[in-house]
Protein backbone atom coordinates (compact mmCIF):
# COMPACT_ATOMS: atom_id res chain seq x y z
CA UNK A 1 0.00 0.00 0.00
CA UNK A 2 1.29 3.48 -0.71
CA UNK A 3 1.56 6.10 1.55
CA UNK A 4 -1.62 8.22 2.60
CA UNK A 5 0.31 11.30 3.39
CA UNK A 6 -1.29 12.83 6.06
CA UNK A 7 -0.94 16.85 6.38
CA UNK A 8 -2.51 17.02 9.96
CA UNK A 9 -3.72 14.38 12.22
CA UNK A 10 -4.95 14.24 15.63
CA UNK A 11 -5.51 10.75 16.35
CA UNK A 12 -2.07 9.73 17.99
CA UNK A 13 -1.94 13.43 19.70
CA UNK A 14 -3.98 14.65 21.88
CA UNK A 15 -8.02 14.23 21.12
CA UNK A 16 -10.11 17.81 21.54
CA UNK A 17 -13.39 18.21 22.65
CA UNK A 18 -15.84 20.02 20.62
CA UNK A 19 -18.37 22.40 21.85
CA UNK A 20 -21.13 20.07 22.39
CA UNK A 21 -18.83 17.48 24.00
CA UNK A 22 -18.15 15.07 21.15
CA UNK A 23 -14.39 14.37 20.90
CA UNK A 24 -12.86 14.89 17.77
CA UNK A 25 -10.37 11.63 16.65
CA UNK A 26 -9.26 12.10 13.64
CA UNK A 27 -8.96 15.35 11.65
CA UNK A 28 -6.34 15.27 8.14
CA UNK A 29 -5.97 15.79 4.85
CA UNK A 30 -5.88 13.33 2.69
CA UNK A 31 -4.18 12.82 -0.49
CA UNK A 32 -7.00 11.88 -3.45
CA UNK A 33 -5.74 8.35 -3.71
CA UNK A 34 -6.85 4.68 -3.45
CA UNK A 35 -4.99 4.46 -0.26
CA UNK A 36 -6.98 7.18 0.99
CA UNK A 37 -10.05 5.12 0.78
CA UNK A 38 -8.53 2.54 2.62
CA UNK A 39 -6.81 4.57 5.30
CA UNK A 40 -9.79 5.91 5.92
CA UNK A 41 -12.09 3.15 6.26
CA UNK A 42 -9.76 1.86 8.56
CA UNK A 43 -10.06 4.57 11.00
CA UNK A 44 -13.57 4.91 11.02
CA UNK A 45 -14.24 1.40 11.83
CA UNK A 46 -11.28 1.29 14.58
CA UNK A 47 -13.20 4.54 15.90
CA UNK A 48 -16.17 2.32 16.03
CA UNK A 49 -14.87 -0.16 17.74
CA UNK A 50 -13.81 1.68 20.13
CA UNK A 51 -17.48 2.87 20.50
CA UNK A 52 -18.47 -0.86 21.01
CA UNK A 53 -20.51 -1.11 17.86
CA UNK A 54 -20.84 -4.59 17.38
CA UNK A 55 -19.63 -6.34 13.79
CA UNK A 56 -22.59 -5.84 11.30
CA UNK A 57 -22.59 -2.23 11.93
CA UNK A 58 -18.81 -2.24 11.82
CA UNK A 59 -19.06 -3.52 8.45
CA UNK A 60 -21.91 -1.21 7.68
CA UNK A 61 -19.71 2.09 8.83
CA UNK A 62 -17.02 0.58 6.97
CA UNK A 63 -18.89 0.35 3.55
CA UNK A 64 -20.28 3.83 4.30
CA UNK A 65 -16.87 5.68 4.83
CA UNK A 66 -15.29 3.79 1.99
CA UNK A 67 -18.34 4.73 -0.72
CA UNK A 68 -18.19 8.20 0.87
CA UNK A 69 -14.17 8.37 0.18
CA UNK A 70 -14.59 6.93 -3.37
CA UNK A 71 -17.19 9.74 -4.14
CA UNK A 72 -14.98 11.88 -3.28
CA UNK A 73 -11.83 10.83 -4.72
CA UNK A 74 -12.34 9.79 -8.20
CA UNK A 75 -16.16 11.93 -8.78
CA UNK A 76 -15.02 14.96 -6.84
CA UNK A 77 -11.31 15.11 -6.92
CA UNK A 78 -10.78 12.97 -9.96
CA UNK A 79 -7.67 11.76 -8.49
CA UNK A 80 -6.69 15.04 -9.28
CA UNK A 81 -2.97 15.17 -7.11
CA UNK A 82 -3.79 19.27 -6.29
CA UNK A 83 -6.88 18.55 -4.60
CA UNK A 84 -7.48 16.82 -1.17
CA UNK A 85 -9.79 15.19 1.06
CA UNK A 86 -10.77 16.38 4.50
CA UNK A 87 -11.48 14.01 6.55
CA UNK A 88 -12.50 14.09 10.38
CA UNK A 89 -13.84 11.76 12.90
CA UNK A 90 -15.65 12.83 16.21
CA UNK A 91 -17.85 10.43 18.72
CA UNK A 92 -19.65 11.53 21.41
CA UNK A 93 -21.32 8.93 23.95
CA UNK A 94 -23.93 7.88 21.07
CA UNK A 95 -23.05 9.25 18.07
CA UNK A 96 -20.26 8.52 15.86
CA UNK A 97 -19.94 11.74 13.20
CA UNK A 98 -17.81 11.43 10.05
CA UNK A 99 -17.29 14.18 8.08
CA UNK A 100 -15.67 13.95 4.04
CA UNK A 101 -14.83 16.96 2.23
CA UNK A 102 -14.12 16.72 -1.33
CA UNK A 103 -12.47 20.11 -3.81
CA UNK A 104 -14.26 18.67 -6.80
CA UNK A 105 -17.06 20.62 -8.49
CA UNK A 106 -19.93 19.57 -6.44
CA UNK A 107 -22.83 17.10 -7.39
CA UNK A 108 -26.45 17.27 -6.85
CA UNK A 109 -28.44 14.24 -4.98
CA UNK A 110 -31.14 14.68 -7.08
CA UNK A 111 -29.66 15.03 -9.90
CA UNK A 112 -27.70 11.28 -9.24
CA UNK A 113 -29.96 8.21 -11.62
CA UNK A 114 -32.01 6.00 -8.85
CA UNK A 115 -29.65 2.96 -9.31
CA UNK A 116 -33.11 0.91 -8.06
CA UNK A 117 -35.35 1.97 -11.71
CA UNK A 118 -36.01 -0.93 -13.90
CA UNK A 119 -33.71 1.27 -16.33
CA UNK A 120 -30.81 1.51 -14.48
CA UNK A 121 -30.66 -1.99 -12.35
CA UNK A 122 -27.74 -3.44 -14.81
CA UNK A 123 -25.74 -0.30 -14.83
CA UNK A 124 -22.53 -1.30 -13.49
CA UNK A 125 -22.08 1.82 -11.20
CA UNK A 126 -24.12 4.64 -9.47
CA UNK A 127 -25.53 2.27 -6.41
CA UNK A 128 -23.01 4.05 -3.36
CA UNK A 129 -25.37 6.77 -2.22
CA UNK A 130 -27.73 4.15 -2.03
CA UNK A 131 -25.28 1.63 0.05
CA UNK A 132 -24.18 4.96 2.27
CA UNK A 133 -27.85 5.53 3.13
CA UNK A 134 -29.19 2.05 4.16
CA UNK A 135 -26.17 1.38 6.34
CA UNK A 136 -25.75 5.01 8.23
CA UNK A 137 -28.72 6.58 10.43
CA UNK A 138 -27.62 9.63 8.28
CA UNK A 139 -26.68 11.00 5.74
CA UNK A 140 -26.25 14.74 4.81
CA UNK A 141 -24.21 16.67 1.55
CA UNK A 142 -23.81 20.44 1.83
CA UNK A 143 -21.44 22.49 -0.47
CA UNK A 144 -18.24 23.40 0.77
CA UNK A 145 -16.21 26.67 0.00
CA UNK A 146 -14.52 28.00 -1.87
CA UNK A 147 -15.16 24.94 -3.63
CA UNK A 148 -16.45 21.46 -3.38
CA UNK A 149 -18.63 18.94 -1.43
CA UNK A 150 -19.12 17.54 2.20
CA UNK A 151 -20.63 14.91 3.49
CA UNK A 152 -21.53 14.03 7.03
CA UNK A 153 -22.26 10.29 8.01
CA UNK A 154 -24.10 9.92 11.65
CA UNK A 155 -24.41 6.42 13.28
CA UNK A 156 -25.85 6.11 16.12
CA UNK A 157 -25.33 3.31 19.18
CA UNK A 158 -28.42 1.68 20.45
CA UNK A 159 -30.20 3.81 23.35
CA UNK A 160 -29.42 0.75 25.56
CA UNK A 161 -26.03 0.09 24.34
CA UNK A 162 -25.42 3.78 25.27
CA UNK A 163 -26.24 3.95 28.52
CA UNK A 164 -23.97 1.17 29.18
CA UNK A 165 -21.60 2.73 27.73
CA UNK B 1 -6.35 -8.88 1.23
CA UNK B 2 -7.44 -8.48 -2.76
CA UNK B 3 -9.46 -10.54 -4.18
CA UNK B 4 -8.13 -14.79 -4.75
CA UNK B 5 -10.04 -16.51 -7.48
CA UNK B 6 -9.86 -20.16 -8.59
CA UNK B 7 -11.70 -21.89 -11.26
CA UNK B 8 -12.54 -25.65 -11.45
CA UNK B 9 -15.05 -27.27 -13.48
CA UNK B 10 -18.05 -29.54 -12.47
CA UNK B 11 -19.08 -31.31 -15.79
CA UNK B 12 -19.69 -28.82 -18.10
CA UNK B 13 -20.20 -25.78 -15.82
CA UNK B 14 -17.15 -23.47 -14.68
CA UNK B 15 -17.06 -23.18 -10.90
CA UNK B 16 -15.44 -19.78 -10.10
CA UNK B 17 -14.35 -19.84 -6.80
CA UNK B 18 -13.72 -16.50 -5.43
CA UNK B 19 -11.89 -15.17 -1.89
CA UNK B 20 -11.53 -12.04 -0.11
CA UNK B 21 -12.43 -8.83 -1.47
CA UNK B 22 -14.24 -7.24 -4.33
CA UNK B 23 -13.71 -3.34 -4.29
CA UNK B 24 -12.62 -0.28 -6.49
CA UNK B 25 -8.90 -1.07 -7.91
CA UNK B 26 -7.13 -4.05 -7.83
CA UNK B 27 -9.99 -6.42 -6.78
CA UNK B 28 -12.73 -5.45 -8.64
CA UNK B 29 -10.04 -5.46 -12.22
CA UNK B 30 -9.14 -9.55 -10.86
CA UNK B 31 -12.28 -10.18 -11.03
CA UNK B 32 -13.45 -8.35 -14.22
CA UNK B 33 -10.95 -10.07 -15.87
CA UNK B 34 -11.32 -13.50 -15.07
CA UNK B 35 -15.27 -13.30 -16.42
CA UNK B 36 -14.53 -11.87 -19.35
CA UNK B 37 -11.88 -14.09 -20.11
CA UNK B 38 -13.86 -16.94 -19.28
CA UNK B 39 -16.71 -15.74 -21.62
CA UNK B 40 -14.22 -15.13 -24.53
CA UNK B 41 -13.53 -18.48 -24.63
CA UNK B 42 -16.96 -19.40 -24.67
CA UNK B 43 -17.94 -20.79 -21.28
CA UNK B 44 -21.42 -20.62 -21.47
CA UNK B 45 -21.97 -22.06 -17.94
CA UNK B 46 -20.66 -19.82 -15.49
CA UNK B 47 -21.17 -20.69 -11.24
CA UNK B 48 -20.07 -17.64 -9.55
CA UNK B 49 -19.18 -19.47 -5.41
CA UNK B 50 -19.18 -16.08 -3.62
CA UNK B 51 -18.87 -18.25 -0.22
CA UNK B 52 -15.45 -16.52 0.95
CA UNK B 53 -16.11 -13.56 -0.21
CA UNK B 54 -15.46 -11.47 3.00
CA UNK B 55 -16.32 -7.72 1.25
CA UNK B 56 -17.47 -6.18 -1.32
CA UNK B 57 -18.51 -3.01 -2.50
CA UNK B 58 -20.51 -0.73 -4.66
CA UNK B 59 -17.78 -1.33 -7.44
CA UNK B 60 -17.55 -4.87 -6.68
CA UNK B 61 -21.30 -5.29 -7.06
CA UNK B 62 -21.11 -3.21 -10.57
CA UNK B 63 -18.57 -6.30 -11.02
CA UNK B 64 -21.40 -9.25 -10.67
CA UNK B 65 -23.75 -6.91 -12.81
CA UNK B 66 -20.89 -6.59 -15.57
CA UNK B 67 -20.07 -10.55 -15.37
CA UNK B 68 -23.27 -11.07 -15.48
CA UNK B 69 -24.24 -9.48 -18.92
CA UNK B 70 -20.98 -9.93 -20.51
CA UNK B 71 -21.78 -13.59 -20.34
CA UNK B 72 -25.54 -13.72 -20.37
CA UNK B 73 -24.54 -11.38 -23.86
CA UNK B 74 -22.27 -14.24 -25.33
CA UNK B 75 -25.82 -16.39 -25.56
CA UNK B 76 -24.67 -18.08 -21.58
CA UNK B 77 -25.31 -17.87 -17.89
CA UNK B 78 -23.92 -16.64 -15.29
CA UNK B 79 -25.34 -17.85 -11.79
CA UNK B 80 -24.56 -17.61 -7.91
CA UNK B 81 -24.03 -19.90 -5.25
CA UNK B 82 -22.47 -19.18 -1.11
CA UNK B 83 -24.15 -16.06 -0.60
CA UNK B 84 -22.86 -15.12 3.32
CA UNK B 85 -25.47 -12.75 4.56
CA UNK B 86 -23.32 -9.29 4.26
CA UNK B 87 -23.22 -10.07 0.27
CA UNK B 88 -27.03 -11.55 0.23
CA UNK B 89 -28.24 -7.83 1.95
CA UNK B 90 -26.14 -5.95 -0.16
CA UNK B 91 -28.18 -7.64 -3.11
CA UNK B 92 -31.40 -6.99 -1.47
CA UNK B 93 -30.64 -3.77 -0.98
CA UNK B 94 -29.82 -2.98 -4.52
CA UNK B 95 -32.57 -5.17 -5.81
CA UNK B 96 -30.03 -7.30 -7.46
CA UNK B 97 -31.78 -10.41 -5.48
CA UNK B 98 -34.49 -10.29 -8.25
CA UNK B 99 -31.83 -10.59 -11.23
CA UNK B 100 -29.24 -12.87 -10.63
CA UNK B 101 -30.11 -16.65 -10.12
CA UNK B 102 -29.08 -17.62 -6.65
CA UNK B 103 -28.55 -20.82 -4.99
CA UNK B 104 -27.75 -22.20 -1.40
CA UNK B 105 -25.98 -25.35 -2.65
CA UNK B 106 -23.51 -25.94 -5.26
CA UNK B 107 -24.66 -29.39 -6.50
CA UNK B 108 -28.42 -27.83 -6.97
CA UNK B 109 -26.60 -24.39 -9.19
CA UNK B 110 -25.09 -27.24 -11.32
CA UNK B 111 -27.98 -28.61 -11.78
CA UNK B 112 -30.05 -25.62 -12.96
CA UNK B 113 -28.10 -25.52 -15.72
CA UNK B 114 -28.65 -28.33 -17.82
Amino acid sequence: MGSVNREKGKRDGTMSETANGAVQLVDELLESSLESVDHAEEEAVKAATEMGFDEEELHKIGIAVRESMVNAVVHGNRYNARKKVHFEIRRSDSDLTIRIGDEGDGFERQEVADPLAEENILKFSGRGLLLIEAFMDEYRTEARSPRGTQVTLIKRKPVSETTQA
Amino acid sequence: MSVKISMRQVGDVTVVDAAGRITLGEGAITFRDTIRDLAAKGNQKVLLNLGEISYIDSSGIGELVSGFTTVRNQGGALKLVGLTKRVQDLLQITKLYTVFDVYDDEATAVRSFA
